[in-house]
């Protein structure tokens, strides 16, 4: 389908740019043009933050970031319930990228500070960002930079900032990896120790200028006496930087690329669409905001639709929005971050540096079993308010409908979800062929309610649900 | 082939991040090892010493006694020419065999393909863990992906199990084959064959629970349990064939000594407790492990890390192992290093051929994209 209008559209860029939203949000939002949702969604800064008073009642340990476990679900909750989506989807986005995990950061204060950097800096300047990223201690512990000194470099953060950070694989040389090692000694982080003994002490960067080598070095051609800012103001001089940036935002947001190993040998599915988005990155001097303003608002993103594997995060936090549930604080939100671990993504704990491998690499047996299971258990369960309102949307009409009819309106507002033939045939068979379900007696009602979880929950479990 | 009539099973154990050869098998009368590791040195009285120049670190007694009761082969030098020191590149070079360029099926899938090549058994390889390994994937082949056995099924909590059994062959009857083109037409034929097999295999798992008891108590580490988990399915005899898990945590880049000790630790215990649960099981005649990791570390320590290197060790471990010691040990001195790295002295691919060909009875050659000195290490039918 070519072009997209109303609630199709806009429940696309609100699954893309955000988390989903409920039907009556997606009926508000495209009385208003695509372009003005857009916009909005690109001033965060004009909506509230989420206040977290209540939340951390609920979870006082989340407040001084206890564990990780605490962190996951303060962001989880943030996700779900602020009013900032694409903020928390961009801080997502550089999660992916600068994947930093809290097995080897135990710390989670200060994985909790790298979230909070990538809240406040992921729509603002890349380049900016990256310098805040060397800055930043949960980033200088993951990658040993601390223990990059001047009369012994540690290759660990320089390798990556090149590998996966800006520039990929095919640009650089194992040398420049060295030189830039190099540029980044001294670059190290100290415990903000005092003498209130109770609590957690955050870790601030430490720039040791007597551990930094001041000697000449060559990268990509160039030579001085560079530091880290110096590598950063050359990576960001070079065309591979803005190409690598934005073949991870169209793999993000748009549709699913081959993972990261293979773009040193594999175009982009579309090199026009990359090409644009590269060259707006270079335009706007890469500030996200521009670049971000294009790629939504273009045609290839409009005709993206269910062209992404959902991440195991869109599935839990959208499978909260749809239901209604956990739209405030509550107890129940310590089990949710396990939910996502189950589906294989634990939030916060990437497997390497290298992040998750994302699109169809989220499937396997064991994840497509927790997928299905974990959104059928919370669409059959008729007390969500969430699936109340649905049913109150499909028997709003008069008391009576058939079931072919039951399954699209099913079809319809659990998405749209976008039902081959051959899937919807299925469901109406299983949902009793050319019958009608009425619901004229209270006790109809019911059943029909029942029928209807039934249903939602058999969608849950379609191929086409994995899509967004 | 097995002398028994049961089909030989293999287990790899990965051990992601880069193990450090040095520190894991010490070469305790070599000089150059005293020299380069003046910080992250394991003294020679520490060593558990193997042979005259050969020792393990302290923390695998319970791989030496396995070496010592000859379960336990050696295999040295493991590598490919021109080294990657990309973890992910190299992890995929070992998945593939494909050292240039990037492949997307790996040699087990590949393997198991010989045996099962119309896929009838869904429980032919067995991943333990989250995610997929890109070792196991080929066109075709099922795998089942199980981090929690007890929990692996479809529609668990529907309401009855008349509604559950029409659900699911609702179920299978959506996942049916479409031809898929394009980007999301591939993707919606794979989720197709992975919706199918999980159907299927979890049926078959769910057998594998209740027939097993077991007196050996794995450690609460994630290795421990997934070999728990090994050691459950394996012994109940479901035809599967590969089973996979990995560790990770080598990329010892800093506070090596601690981190590197403890996770020899675990490993040496998850091992030694799962071949004592095959003893138990009477299961532990057909099949044999390998550990590997994606290449050793630099010679030369980096305060109180390492940076990747190149030549690794693995292990193979299990009654049918002849144990011992296979390739050589590289070179340490500065001239004969790759780069500063152990240079490999055996290619890993020879490796994977000795495991096909001689435990397996398959042709390795197309299953791992040529042909390696192999060595030998597993007994043969």
């Amino acid at each position: 389908m070519a072009s997209r209008n109303g609630i199709d559209l806009m429940a696309h860029l609100m699954r893309r740019a955000g988390f989903g939203a409920s039907r009556s949000e997606l009926e508000q939002l495209s009385a208003t043009p695509h372009e003005t949702v857009v916009d909005q969604l690109l001033r965060p800064e004009e909506q509230p933050e989420l206040d977290k008073f209540e939340f951390y009642r609920y979870h006082p340990q989340a407040e001084s970031s206890w564990t990780y476990l605490h962190v996951q679900m303060d962001w989880l909750h943030t996700m779900r319930n602020g009013s900032r989506p694409l903020q928390e989807k961009m801080a997502l986005f550089w999660h992916h990228v600068f994947a930093t995990a809290a097995s080897k950061v135990g710390h989670s204060y200060v994985l909790a500070a790298q979230v909070r950097l990538f809240q406040r800096q992921g729509m603002g300047n890349y380049k900016d960002l990256l310098l805040e990223l060397a800055r930043d201690p949960a980033m200088i512990f993951w990658l040993d930079n601390q223990e990059n000194h001047k009369r012994a470099p540690n290759e660990n953060w320089g390798r990556e900032l090149l590998e996966l950070f800006s520039i990929g694989v095919g640009n650089y040389t194992e040398k420049d990896v060295f030189e830039v090692s190099r540029a980044f000694t001294g670059w190290s982080f100290r415990s903000n120790e005092s003498s209130w003994r109770w609590g957690q002490f955050g870790w601030s960067f430490d720039y040791r200028p007597e551990d930094h080598d001041i000697g000449e070095k060559t990268f990509l051609g160039h030579t001085g006496r560079f530091n880290g800012e110096d590598i950063i103001d050359i990576i960001v001089q070079q065309p591979a930087c803005a190409r690598f940036i934005a073949r991870h935002l169209y793999s993000f947001f748009v549709a699913d690329e081959p993972p990261v190993p293979r773009w040193s040998i594999e175009a982009p599915r579309d090199p026009e669409a990359v090409g644009m988005l590269a060259e707006k990155l270079i335009e706007a001097n890469y500030e996200m905001k521009p670049v971000l303003h294009a790629l939504f608002n273009s045609d290839f993103f409009k005709e993206a639709t269910f062209q992404k594997i959902k991440n195991p995060v869109e599935v839990v936090v959208g499978t909260l929005k749809l239901t209604g549930d956990l739209d405030g604080p509550d107890l129940g939100w310590k089990t949710i971050p396990l939910e996502c671990t189950y589906m294989g993504q634990d939030l916060l704990n990437p497997p390497s540096v290298e992040g998750w491998h994302t699109g169809r690499e989220w499937i396997n047996s064991g994840a497509l079993v927790r997928r299905v299971n974990f959104v059928a258990d919370y669409v059959r369960d008729t007390s969500h308010p969430g699936i109340q309102d649905i049913v109150r949307r499909i028997t709003s009409h008069g008391q009576a409908i058939t079931v072919e009819a039951l399954v699209d309106r099913c079809l319809d507002l659990m998405g749209p979800v976008e039902a081959s033939e051959e899937t919807r045939a299925s469901l109406i068979t299983k949902a009793g062929g050319d019958a009608e379900v009425s619901w004229e007696s209270d006790e109809q009602y019911i059943d029909v309610s029942r029928k209807i979880g039934e249903m939602l929950a058999l969608i849950a479990g379609t191929r086409e649900y994995q899509f967004a | 082939m097995g002398t028994t009539d049961k089909d030989p099973v293999v287990v790899v154990v990965e051990l992601g991040g880069g193990n450090d050869y040095l520190n894991t098998v010490i070469p305790y009368t070599d000089p150059n090892y005293y020299d380069n590791r003046k910080a992250l040195r394991v003294e020679e009285d520490e060593v558990l010493k193997l042979d005259s120049e050969l020792g393990l670190n302290p923390n695998m007694g319970p791989m030496k006694d396995l070496y010592e009761a000859g379960d336990l082969a050696i295999i040295h030098g493991v590598g490919y020419e021109n080294a990657s020191r990309s973890h992910f590149r190299s992890m995929d070079i070992w998945h593939t065999c494909e050292p240039v360029s990037v492949a997307d099926d790996g040699w087990i899938g590949r393997a198991e393909r010989e045996i099962d090549p119309k896929g009838e058994n869904p429980v032919g390889i067995v991943s333990v863990g989250y995610g997929l390994p890109r070792a196991l994937v080929a066109d075709g082949v099922p795998v089942a992906s199980v981090s929690d056995l007890a929990s692996f099924g479809l529609y668990t909590h529907s309401q009855h199990q008349e509604q559950r059994d029409s659900t699911l062959d609702l179920f299978r009857e959506m996942y049916s084959p479409a031809i898929g083109s394009g980007p999301v037409g591939e993707v919606m034929s794979y989720l197709g064959q992975t919706g199918r097999d999980a159907l299927k295999s979890a049926d078959i798992l769910k057998e594998a629970i209740p027939q097993y008891k077991s007196s050996v108590e794995y450690g609460s580490d994630n290795l421990g349990q997934s070999l728990r988990t090994v050691a459950n399915i394996h012994s109940a005899d479901l035809g599967t064939r590969f089973f996979y898990t990995t560790h990770g945590g080598f990329d010892t880049h800093a506070s090596q000594m601690p981190m590197h000790s403890n996770l020899w630790t675990q490993v040496s215990r998850a091992v030694a407790d799962f071949w004592n649960d095959m003893e138990e099981q009477s299961a532990s005649d057909n099949i044999v492990m390998l550990l590997f990791s994606e290449f050793g570390r630099r010679v030369k320590e980096n305060g109180q890390g390492t940076d990747h290197g190149s030549g690794g060790v693995a292990f193979a471990v299990g009654p049918r192992v002849k144990g011992g010691m296979y390739s050589e040990y590289p070179e340490t001195r500065a001239e004969a290093l790759a780069d500063g790295d152990l240079a490999p002295t055996l290619d890993f691919r020879g490796v994977y051929a000795t495991l096909l060909e001689d435990w397996m009875g398959l042709d390795s050659g197309p299953l791992v994209n040529g042909r390696f000195e192999q060595p030998g290490f597993v007994t043969k039918g």
